[in-house]
């Protein structure tokens, strides 16, 4: 099987036609994909592929680039949000992109040997600690008279994964921020390698714990879509349910870390009660308060019986007014509401030349949702609206979140009344080789995988794009003239993941 | 504000007993816990560092729940810190990245003796679906010395607060 929106161009006009693309009204470059087909026709291939939500499809160009001169002109200068693709692809491949404004490494640190590129076919683990480690990380720095850095992390004051952040500062105003990710790189693409559909699906629902299912959704998506396969109608409605409820339990979370953040603990307790109800109905309903272990390609391996439909509705009835007057009480506390109007601004120019996604996306004016734009599961049947605003600031972020739960409860409520009888899951049968996108917005954004299997219908390539990798650069443009003490609130209404980025 | 104050008079107490397992169980933990950190302790509460070592940020997820009303852990005397020099116990979740490998044995060096160590999850316990990577170094206790394993994927709260409390017998009388 080959995807049908590819377009393959040699290398010189790569570029040039990946431009023409970026130029269409509402494009976003949504991943960059490298395989390695040195053992077939001596050369890696390179694909771009573009989210054109106006179309409600996805487009590709691709180019094969010779084994030993693996060089392409680079997209960056011209689209923004190809920086750290570009980088990703240099340092896990080797490949040269010429023009691009940036050499410095990405995800793998200084511990490695030079010339480290695990992604291809013939990388073998070198011993560590290397006998001739790469050069160390060069920071961007700010000089002038009163400039000073401050280093933060890898290991944080919280309950929260590891990152590094530089701030350069002249008193308290930050003026650069530098992030350097890549602590949790566990090497997730690589260790898909060779793997059959259900290890490699647990593999996928790992990737970010608290998208668990939204990353398994991706993969099973892709892996149907090469095979062909029809998902039952009970299940991608069933699907579009346990998808909502992931978005519930993080929404609530996200929220109340703006009101931990601000020193508002009240606010906090009140919501988090709300995200324990969630998790503890996600374990009755599954087995799994984070829903691994639910999904299955070709469906889902677990049914809603009519007692349990009923009792999930009542349970969102309650959770809703609830939530309404938790929301309410953040809205009427001018202590919360000062320190987030008007902090951590991005501006929707910044969003869309840096291709973010999801909530943040939206909260700057992007009007972009996957299950509006390109939908999946039950979502063309249910019909979705965008939670836009423009603001950008903190305070959008965590309203966007707010009408994004109401619209969530909406939806399940929607789904439990019209979802049809049948079958909650089909044989996929054994998958002819191929490659595929599949895709989920998840709470975060969009998580894009890029699946491939050989003749055994073993993975040959499993490419994760999280929402975090494309989000965290606007961090960076978040932060900027803001206050030091307000870097942990800005960061919050992100609340990017870590492991989702470093993979 | 005093809708919900009124709301959460009429409710009652939200803390658990809850559903994670035998009812009541929850609270003979903790207060077997609580007595210990008492007579251990001597007034002050038990200091934990949490250290995520590669994790997917489950395990992180159900720790912060810990915090949470439902669980309210500190009714028992144990306290989050913010700094290996404050803890008591370091609380070591993910399968050790190679990247996180000198954070992780800086951290432990950091802490003061006795820093009971507790690997929380099948990641930090045999690095679970991530072994065998070329980015995973290996299992918490190839790195540091560790007192206490817990399974789980991620491990319940309530399987969290067993640990705290078989970390506490290893406290010096």
């Amino acid at each position: 099987m080959v995807d049908p929106e590819l377009q393959t161009v040699p290398r010189d006009r790569l570029a040039a036609a990946c431009r023409t693309l970026a130029g269409r009204t509402g494009s976003r470059l949504a991943s960059v994909v490298v395989t390695d087909e040195r053992s077939f026709s001596d050369a890696f291939t390179i694909h771009y592929v573009f989210s054109l939500p106006k179309d409600h499809r996805y487009a590709c160009v691709a180019a094969d680039l010779p084994g030993k001169d693996p060089c392409f002109a680079s997209l960056t200068p011209f689209v923004p949000g190809a920086s750290l693709f570009e980088r990703e692809a240099r340092e896990f491949f080797g490949l040269v992109p010429l023009g691009h404004p940036d050499p410095r490494p990405l995800l793998l640190h200084e511990l490695w040997p030079q010339g480290t590129h695990p992604l291809r076919r013939d990388f073998k683990a070198p011993a560590l600690p290397a006998a001739s480690p790469s050069a160390a990380y060069a920071f961007q720095r700010v000089g002038g008279e009163g400039v000073f850095e401050i280093p933060v992390g890898p290991v944080h004051a919280g309950i929260i994964e590891p990152g590094h952040f530089r701030f350069s500062v002249a008193g308290e105003p930050i003026i650069n921020l530098e992030l350097r990710l890549g602590w949790v790189h566990k090497g997730i693409e690589k260790h898909a390698e060779g793997r059959n559909l259900p290890e490699a699906l647990r593999l996928a629902e790992r990737v970010s714990g608290d998208a668990s299912f939204s990353h398994g959704l991706a993969f099973c998506q892709a892996a149907e879509r090469i095979a062909g396969a029809q998902v039952p109608p009970r299940a991608r409605w069933l699907r579009a349910v346990f998808g909502e409820l992931e978005r519930l339990y993080n929404h609530l979370g996200d929220i109340a870390g703006i009101a931990t953040d601000v020193g508002f603990p009240f606010g906090a307790a009140q919501m988090l009660l709300l995200r324990e109800r969630v998790l503890q109905r996600n374990g009755a309903l599954c087995g799994h308060r984070l829903l691994r272990g639910v999904l299955r390609p070709g469906g889902v391996v677990m049914d809603l019986s009519g007692p349990a439909a009923a009792e999930l509705k009542a349970f969102l009835a309650r959770l809703l007014a609830d939530f309404t007057e938790v929301e309410r009480l953040y809205l009427e506390t001018d202590s919360l509401m000062d320190r987030v109007e008007g902090t951590g601004a991005v501006s929707k120019r910044v969003a869309e030349d840096l291709g973010a996604v999801g909530p943040a996306a939206r909260a700057s004016g992007v009007d972009e949702d996957l299950r509006r734009d390109q939908p999946y599961a039950a979502y063309a049947e249910l019909g979705v609206q965008a939670q836009v605003r423009e603001e950008g600031d903190v305070a959008a972020r965590m309203l966007v979140k707010a009408a994004e739960f109401r619209e969530s409860v909406s939806l399940i409520s929607r789904a439990l009344d019209l979802m049809p009888e049948g079958p909650c899951s089909a044989e996929l049968g054994a998958p002819p080789s191929g490659s595929a996108l599949g895709w989920a917005e998840s709470p975060r954004g969009e998580v894009l995988h890029w699946l491939a299997l050989d003749a055994q219908g073993r993975v040959s390539r499993l490419k994760v794009k999280s929402p975090s990798f494309s989000n965290w650069p606007l961090l960076n443009w978040a932060v900027q003239g803001n206050i030091v003490p307000d870097f942990p609130l800005i960061n919050k209404s992100f609340n990017l993941s870590y492991s989702g980025n470093d993979r | 504000m005093f809708s919900i104050l009124r709301r959460n008079l009429k409710t009652g107490r939200v803390t658990v007993p809850v559903t994670a397992g035998p009812a009541g169980e929850h609270e003979l933990v903790g207060a077997e816990l609580k007595s210990k950190v008492a007579r251990l302790l001597g007034g002050r509460s038990l200091h934990v560092r949490e250290v995520d070592a590669g994790s997917c940020n489950g395990c992180e997820l159900e720790i912060t729940g810990l915090s949470t009303p439902t669980y309210d852990i500190e009714r028992f005397g144990v306290h989050f810190v913010a700094s290996p020099r404050h803890a008591d116990v370091l609380l070591v979740t993910g399968p050790v990245t190679r990247q996180m490998a000198l954070a992780l044995a800086k951290t432990y060096e950091a802490a003061p003796e006795p820093r009971i160590v507790i690997a929380s999850g099948d990641c930090a316990v045999d690095c679970g679906v991530f072994a065998g990577s070329y980015a995973v170094a290996g299992p918490v206790e190839s790195f540091i010395p560790v007192d206490i394993k817990i399974k789980g994927c991620p491990p319940s709260p309530m399987t969290i607060l067993r640990a705290l409390l078989a970390a506490c017998d290893r406290l010096p009388r």
